[in-house]
């Protein structure tokens, strides 16, 4: 049944922009363009060790011989990205690193405080560990002492480089190899900063650890770089979230994100990215091309990965789990929400090596708009994965006539005793259900947005608390339009 | 004597670009209720659709007045969050949103419209459970996903829950014994009787009499061909029990 003109007029024409404001502050970045030297500026910017530079040289070297080597399977359309027209390094003025948030230039904790994420009450109220990273640099680290007590590390990657070379140097790279692909080599070469975590033997984390991410200079290519590892029998969640300002131009994001779980480890990774998806004719919004892998290494292990996607021009990522080890298990919860022009190609990999190991995959895409959105997900059983087992559900729910949603999965079975479930659902918020909701008086943005979070919910009820309230409102405000 | 609450004058409305109602004119007091009967095909849903502003249903002539204002004039969510409560023949499925959540949102739209305070959790589950033990309902079906997987029963019920909830001025039940054993249909009519208010009025749509055994109607008005063409008392349905609608409705 087609829905009402009314819903498709509401979500057609989005709100302007919540979070679409630029602060002021000076940038410090190297001419535009990608060159060795770019490197050796980047590098020695932050300091690092001859053997960190070299390790992205080698990435460079291997980018060069990748030219007009971008991934082409993806079910999205864009122009053509000259890479030497980017900026590579953006870093706000910091005579030092500061040691205490009065430090942090004030403009700065402003831009949060519009963000409604100040960083003294997220201190100070909700226990939650904030490395907060503005463009490039990770500006101030929380809870750093307390974590200390514990052996936790979590710091900014450029310290960590520093401070823990063993660590990074032993695991950087060893899930998302620096060959992997066309954007994940670029990051390795280019990368800027992003978290380091590292959770001990036996230790389980004993609060959520965040890190608001926020693009601020105008053409500045974002190039984060994360890396988590669990030792044995330890636990951590860790989450993510992500507003920009509103740009003309699209900015490119090519982040990299590595876990690691150790024997008998699990690993919580959330994601709310609200990128700005561009205006209603998809002009300037942010191209997001994200590597996210983690690796089950060790026996028991787990690694679950939640996202809610609402923002973006372009989405392609495919946060994936290798489950090495036996009786390990992978986890995907996925909403991913396109309005608009906006185009999203998400899902996840789930590779079964190990024995008796287990992956859940639910997705949920929403399309509104002219916007078009696919799952796209491989579950491969290999040889030795005796017992494997998959779960995918896969759903679709279309507002208006000019969306698409799209359902692409791979399933490579190589092993006799490894099962695969697939199932898929395709529908669209009908007449019926708008009018039940207006006729008992809400409105039609309201009657969406109650529709679409029950849709959702067995994913946003795998979210931490207080990112399935902020989520929950995204969702809102993603297909939220002007009704008459 | 006071303005009726609602008044329909000489109203004629489409449906896919067929007439279906043809002129229908009905007049109805707070406190009072009527039951509307007629054969399958008279118009019987598309007043009650024409009533709550549905889209597709095409008002071309005619007027509503409700509360002195002009029905019409009004959104389908305006008309809800004015005090109109259309109890549907076949309530829709919403999967994932527990009924308590979305009736929480409807009271809370519908109490803001009137300049009233909104309720939180806390207030709203304790004013449901006391309309659930008012209704002699079970409250169970508070954290369900609304109507998924219910009973014909209990979506029935449902609706009526929600009516109590949401106290309408002028509730239309549509059809509302449709596939209800005779266990339910007491369950649901002894709930709309403990609905009846001075200050509230209603539009019982149904086929059959038996449903004004336990819901006894002030008035009963035939519907044929989108006219009203014959009003009387609640005998009246027992004389249509009788010789069905062929002497009334030709």
């Amino acid at each position: 049944m087609a829905v009402s003109q009314d819903t498709v007029e509401a979500v057609r024409v989005a709100s302007e922009y919540k979070y679409g404001f630029v602060s002021d502050i000076d940038d410090d970045r190297p001419p535009k363009g990608l060159s060795e030297d770019t490197i050796r500026y980047i590098s020695a910017k932050k300091e690092e060790p001859i053997w960190m530079l070299d390790w992205r040289l080698a990435a460079y070297r291997h980018w060069l011989t990748l030219e007009n080597r971008e991934p082409q399977w993806a079910k999205v359309e864009f122009p053509k990205i000259d890479f030497q027209d980017l900026y590579y390094y953006s870093a706000p003025k910091v005579k030092e690193g500061p040691k205490s948030l009065d430090e942090v230039d004030p403009e700065l904790l402003k831009v949060y405080e519009k963000l409604g994420i100040p960083l003294k009450e997220q201190e100070a109220l909700s226990g939650i560990a904030v490395d907060a990273v503005f463009d490039s640099i990770s500006v101030a680290t929380t809870y750093k002492a307390k974590l200390g007590e514990l052996g936790i590390i979590f710091c900014s990657m450029s310290e960590a480089v520093r401070e823990h070379p063993e660590l990074v140097r032993k695991y950087l790279g060893s899930v998302v190899p620096v060959a992997d692909n066309f954007y994940a080599t670029l990051n390795s070469a280019v990368f800027s900063d992003g978290s380091f975590v590292y959770i001990p033997k036996g230790v389980r984390c004993p609060m959520e650890l965040s890190t608001y991410f926020r693009i601020n200079a105008s053409n500045t290519g974002q190039f984060e770089r994360t890396l988590i590892i669990a030792d044995e029998n330890s636990y951590v969640s860790y989450l993510e979230g992500c507003t920009a300002p509103m740009r003309d131009e699209n900015q490119l994001h090519a982040a990299v994100v590595e876990l690691v779980a150790l024997e008998g480890a699990e690993i919580k990774y959330a994601t709310v990215q609200n990128w700005y998806p561009g205006d209603k004719d998809g002009k300037g919004g942010i191209y997001n091309f994200v590597t996210k892998r983690g690796a089950c290494r060790g026996a028991r292990s787990k690694i679950s990965w939640t996202q809610v996607e609402t923002g973006s021009a372009i989405t392609w990522k495919y946060p994936s789990v290798l489950l090495e080890g036996d009786d390990s298990i992978g986890e995907f919860y996925s909403v991913a929400v396109v309005n608009n022009r906006q185009q999203a190609d998400t899902g996840t990999k789930m590779i079964h090596i190990g024995r008796n190991t287990r992956s859940t995959i639910i997705s949920k895409g929403i399309s509104a708009g002219h916007g078009q959105n696919t799952y796209r997900g491989l579950v491969r059983m290999q040889p030795k994965a005796d017992n494997a087992r998959n779960y995918t559900q896969c759903d679709s729910l279309l507002i208006g006539p000019d969306c698409g949603g799209h359902t692409v999965p791979y399933i490579e079975v190589r092993n006799r005793s490894a099962r695969a479930e697939h199932e898929a659902t395709t529908s669209k918020i009908s007449d019926d259900q708008l009018f039940y909701c207006r006729q008992r008086g809400l409105s039609t943005e309201d009657a969406v947005s109650v529709i679409v979070n029950g849709f959702c919910k067995e994913v946003l009820q795998k979210l931490p608390m207080e990112f399935a309230v902020e989520a929950q409102k995204l969702l809102g405000i993603s297909l939220e339009g002007s009704v008459g | 004597m006071s303005a009726p609450l609602l008044e329909i004058k000489d109203l004629h409305a489409k449906v896919d670009g067929k007439e279906i109602l043809r002129g229908l004119n009905l007049t109805l007091e707070a406190g009072q209720v009527h039951a509307i009967m007629g054969p399958n095909g008279s118009g019987k849903s598309t007043l009650s659709y024409v009533l709550a502003g549905r889209d597709g249903y095409e008002v071309t002539s005619g007027s509503v007045t409700f509360k002195g204002q002009d029905l019409l004039a009004l959104a389908t969510e305006e008309r809800a969050r004015a005090g109109v409560f259309l109890a549907l023949q076949y309530p829709v499925e919403i999967p994932g949103v527990p009924n308590a959540t979305f009736l929480k949102a409807a009271v809370n739209a519908v109490r803001a419209a009137r300049g009233e305070s909104q309720y939180d959790a806390i207030e709203f589950l304790k004013r449901a459970k006391a309309k659930f033990a008012e209704l002699k309902m079970d409250p169970v079906f508070l954290s369900r996903a609304l109507n998924v997987g219910f009973s014909g029963g209990e979506k029935k019920r449902n609706e009526i829950f929600q009516m109590a909830m949401l106290e309408p001025s002028l509730a239309i039940l549509d059809e509302t014994d449709s596939g209800l054993d005779i266990d339910a249909l007491r369950i649901v009519s002894e709930g709309v009787n403990a609905l009846r208010a001075p200050d509230r009025a209603m539009l019982v749509i149904t086929h059959y009499q038996r449903l004004l055994d336990y819901i006894v109607p002030d008035k009963v008005h035939v519907l044929s061909k989108g006219r009203i063409v014959k009003t009387g008392g609640k005998e009246l349905a027992l004389e249509l029990e009788r010789t069905g609608y062929a002497g009334i409705a030709a």
